[in-house]
């Protein structure tokens, strides 16, 4: 059984090491394209990050302990080959002993839940500060819609929001709901997850202290293409966020050289499902395309939004992300083309 | 040691058994009319191994599908359909009949009865178990769903509302799901009703409560919370095909229903039903552990307390499995606490099984090995399970790989690799021929290898926030790799599964011949032939102890002296 045993050794020895680079990652400052829950770079993640530490210490020793029994026992007490083939000793139980090693369990679920519990409730029921920024996140299949109430944008699939700094707190409160089905807002390095539920409005809020890009994704099974609801926040200094506030706030671009594209939204069924304020279009079963041409990518972030990639898209949805709900429109090549054009200049 | 004869008052019957030969149609009509006990376990446990290939056969598409990012192995509507089956196979149709067959086979013998309280009942409750999985199967071709026809059921084995909403699901598939669980339900509360009419009313004398063998104990126990917990699922089950088909709404969130009632009904369902089927396993370990230290189990009566303690407790923690739903602050921390309190009679029973090893004399038999495994597997499944108790932590781990990793741990680490253990324990019995040992140990190396590089790396992906239940990935996640790694674990567990199988078949053919008794073990089930008569016993047996057989064994030192 020595096998057994070397099997286990190596594997710790396996274990820990990833876990040590894994914890590493915590250290690497701001946003990852891993998006580890090790590498917290916000408020909420970061009390859940230190509140795991001590739960996975806790639990490792009692791994090392009762494993380390369970291993010494299956040595010590293996059957010899010289064995004289009579019984061992026959033990019934022993209370004492059995009263014992029921109280310490008790004693470590008393800590580990006090400790849960106070971590809950600073999550949870933190106050709301003032100058908090509100966006609303409307959970679709399978694409995001955020809105700014106070600042009159709406947007999709990528998340724009202040860095929080010491000197100037910015937490970013986020009110959940879904138009269809169920669907989890997960931001690993931002914040545990929360599911955006029909008639069940959620909340939970987020406070990142380095700028950059963070992936997270739906995690909530919503349907056919659930794998390709992906979400980015992008985390903007104080300037890069006023900016792009600004910008978004103003209607669609109205290129005249774009024109003839701009025609082509308009008169075709693209308006049952899209807004781009300033147009005839105000549908919105799809993404708000006012500023279409400022998003990094296309349909969840299922694609990147190149003009040849919008080209593919707009030409056949199904065959970028099959099962997504927007129809192929059986425009021409041409027709396509300057579509693209036009949405294009929607900066 | 294999052939002594045990003269417990008349057990054993020496008329030799009516050699005749049958037709295929005798044979086949012979298996499909009987209401013997231990015909119905065996029939229980083929079905479920075979769903267990289908269950895994689906899997391994998966892990296919998945073992790099992009892949295009499978369509996301056949991903979908696949990992949705491939976990109400593996919950229903794998998990439920293994374990009840086991019940149906060892609670009569194990108690010195003849058969089962009801056995037409027994007989009524497999049939209708088993048309429930084929009629889950059919949705393949009959299923005429959202995608054209043949399609399966895609709305995962939670089936959360409104997914599964006309409005989100047109089509038969997911009324497939529903109406499935509801005729399995029927079967799985018919033999629960038989397993405690059995043990409560058919015990041999001297059989008090505190003398079964913990197996019995095990499925009294199971039996019980089955009872309680089938009832939701079949509600929720009657509610969603309301829904569907009676213009209910229940669930249906446009006309103002609940999703959120839905997550209740289920979980209160899902999270006992891993009880219902982990403590079989416990039951399993409780007589393959003693015999292969060859000492008594340490502490009866707390494993008892225990086993009725998480049950109990094992009703009141189902939303933790909804600490992302969006409840208050209090109501997370009420199940935080009631979570984590269901880690203490499960320490008690892990400490207990460590104390029954201790100071006895290890067999390394193949049975036993498996049950090692599981001591350490359960352990680890029991620690990540606190991990995921602690709420905001399980906001992070929710629905990611860690989640998977868990409850596989718990669903094959601990239940497959006892329901292996169980099978080569009992197949003697069963059949009067030993599994081979050789294939056996092959068979425990390579599933326990495979095992854990699958299983222990999907806590790493899971850490690095990989969302379960997505057909595809990013390249740049970081995931890549690891991915490759769970899915080659995968296969290597496949090619276990199809040395058990080759074990199975080829032992049964010209395995060596069992005897009474091979292990020189102490519960009732040893003292009669393998294949036992149709009848178990010839007279009623009389039972002294705990270990009936011990106390044959060693008239000069028996149990009931102790006890």
């Amino acid at each position: 059984m020595k096998a057994t045993f070397r099997e286990y050794g190596a594997r710790a020895a396996g274990l820990s090491l990833l876990l040590l680079v894994l914890v590493a990652g915590a250290w690497a400052q701001g946003p990852q394209t891993t998006p580890s829950i090790f590498a917290p770079a916000s408020t909420p993640a970061k009390s859940i990050f230190g509140l795991s530490m001590f739960v996975l210490s806790i639990t490792g020793g009692i791994f090392v302990v009762v494993g380390g029994l369970l291993a010494f026992a299956l040595i010590r007490f293996r059957e010899r080959k010289d064995d004289d083939e009579s019984e061992p000793p026959q033990i019934y139980g022993s209370v004492q002993v059995e009263l014992a090693w029921t109280v310490v369990p008790i004693l470590i679920v008393v800590v580990l839940f006090l400790t849960t519990a106070r971590i809950i409730f600073a999550i949870q029921d933190a106050p709301k500060p003032q100058d908090a920024l509100d966006v609303t996140v409307v959970g679709h299949q399978f694409w995001w819609e955020f809105r700014y109430p106070k600042l009159g944008i709406v947007t999709a699939n990528e998340l724009h929001v202040p860095v929080s700094t010491p000197g100037d707190p910015e937490p970013t409160y986020l009110h959940l709901l879904s138009a269809d089905v169920d669907h989890s807002f997960w931001v690993p390095q931002l914040a545990g997850k929360t599911d955006l539920i029909p008639n069940h409005p959620n909340e939970t809020w987020i406070e990142p202290q380095q700028t950059g890009l963070y992936y997270g994704q739906c995690a909530q099974f919503c349907g056919i293409e659930h794998a390709k609801m992906l979400l980015r926040v992008y985390v903007d200094s104080p300037a890069q966020f006023a900016a792009w506030v600004k910008d978004q706030q103003q209607p669609g671009v109205q290129d005249p050289q774009a024109a003839a594209g701009r025609q082509i939204f308009e008169t075709h069924a693209c308006t049952n499902c899209h807004t781009i304020r300033g147009t005839a279009a105000v549908g919105s079963f799809g993404p708000d395309l006012t500023h279409l041409a400022s998003r990094a990518t296309l349909a969840s972030g299922a694609t990147l939004n190149t003009p040849e990639d919008l080209y593919a898209w707009i030409k056949d949805p199904d065959a970028v992300k099959p099962g997504s709900l927007m129809p192929a429109m059986q425009l021409s090549d041409e027709e396509i083309r300057e579509l693209v054009a036009y949405l294009d200049t929607l900066h | 040691m294999a052939d002594q004869t045990l003269p417990i008052g008349g057990i054993l019957d020496i008329t030799p058994e009516r050699q005749e030969r049958l037709t295929l149609l005798e044979w086949l009509h012979g298996w499909v009319v009987t209401v013997d006990h231990k015909r119905l376990g065996v029939l229980y446990v083929v079905y479920g191994l075979f769903f267990l290939l289908v269950g895994g056969a689906e899997v391994l598409a998966i892990r296919v599908q998945l073992a790099k990012p992009g892949n295009h192995f499978l369509s996301p509507e056949t991903y979908n359909e696949f990992f949705t089956m491939h976990g109400t196979t593996m919950v229903f149709l794998v998990g439920m009949t293994i374990v009840f067959g086991f019940a149906n086979y060892l609670v009569p013998l194990m108690i010195g009865a003849r058969d089962m309280a009801f056995p037409r009942l027994n007989a009524f409750s497999f049939w209708l178990t088993a048309f429930g999985g084929l009629l889950l199967y059919y949705s393949f071709i009959g299923g005429f769903g959202l995608y054209g026809m043949g399609s399966a059921p895609d709305v995962m084995w939670w089936a959360y509302a409104p997914l599964t909403e006309k409005a989100f699901s047109p089509g038969h598939a997911t009324d497939y799901w529903a109406l499935s669980l509801i005729v399995m339900g029927f079967g799985t509360l018919g033999t629960a009703i038989n397993v405690l009419a059995t043990a409560f009313c058919m015990r041999c004398r001297g059989m008090t409560l505190l003398r079964m063998p913990l197996f019995v104990w095990l499925m009294v126990v199971v039996s019980g919370l089955t009872l309680i917990t089938i009832t939701p699922l079949t509600a929720a089950q009657v509610m969603l095909t309301i829904d569907r088909y009676l213009g209910g709404h229940f669930f249906d969130t446009q006309a103002g229903g609940s999703a959120v009632v839905w997550a209740h009904f289920f979980w209160i369902f899902g999270h006992p039903e891993v009880y219902v089927l982990v403590m079989p396993a416990f039951g399993i370990a409780n007589e393959i552990i003693p015999v292969f230290s060859r000492k008594a189990i340490f502490g009866y009566p707390a494993m008892v307390a225990a086993s009725v303690g998480i049950a109990f407790v094992s009703l009141g923690v189902w939303a933790h499995h909804m600490f992302t739903i969006g409840m208050t602050s209090v109501g997370n921390t009420f199940f935080v606490l009631s979570t984590m309190m269901v880690g203490i009679p499960t320490g008690i029973k892990i400490f207990n099984w460590l104390a029954t090893i201790w100071g006895g004399k290890i067999q390394f038999r193949v049975p036993m090995m498996f049950c090692l495994a599981f001591l350490f597997q359960f352990l680890i499944a029991g620690l990540t399970g606190i991990m995921l108790s602690v709420a905001p932590w399980d906001w992070q781990l929710h629905n990611s790989y860690f989640v998977i990793a868990h409850f596989h741990y718990m669903l094959v680490g601990a239940i497959v690799f006892n329901i292996f253990a169980g099978i080569y324990y009992w197949f003697p019995k069963v059949t009067g021929k030993m599994l081979s040992e050789t294939l056996g140990k092959w068979h425990f190396w390579l599933f326990f290898i495979g095992f854990h590089v699958t299983f222990d790396t999907m806590h790493f992906v899971g850490f690095m926030g990989m969302p379960r239940s997505i057909y595809t990935y990013e390249a740049n996640r970081g995931w890549n790799t690891l991915n490759m790694i769970i899915s080659i674990g995968a296969f290597i567990q496949g090619i276990a599964v199809l040395v058990f199988a080759w074990n199975m078949v080829r032992s049964l053919r010209n395995g060596k011949e069992a005897g009474n008794d091979p292990w020189d073990a102490w519960t009732l089930e040893w003292a009669v032939p393998s294949p036992p008569p149709e009848y178990n016993f010839a007279t009623d047996p009389e039972v002294h102890s705990r270990r009936p057989l011990w106390d044959l064994k060693h008239p000069d030192d028996p149990d009931w002296k102790y006890e």
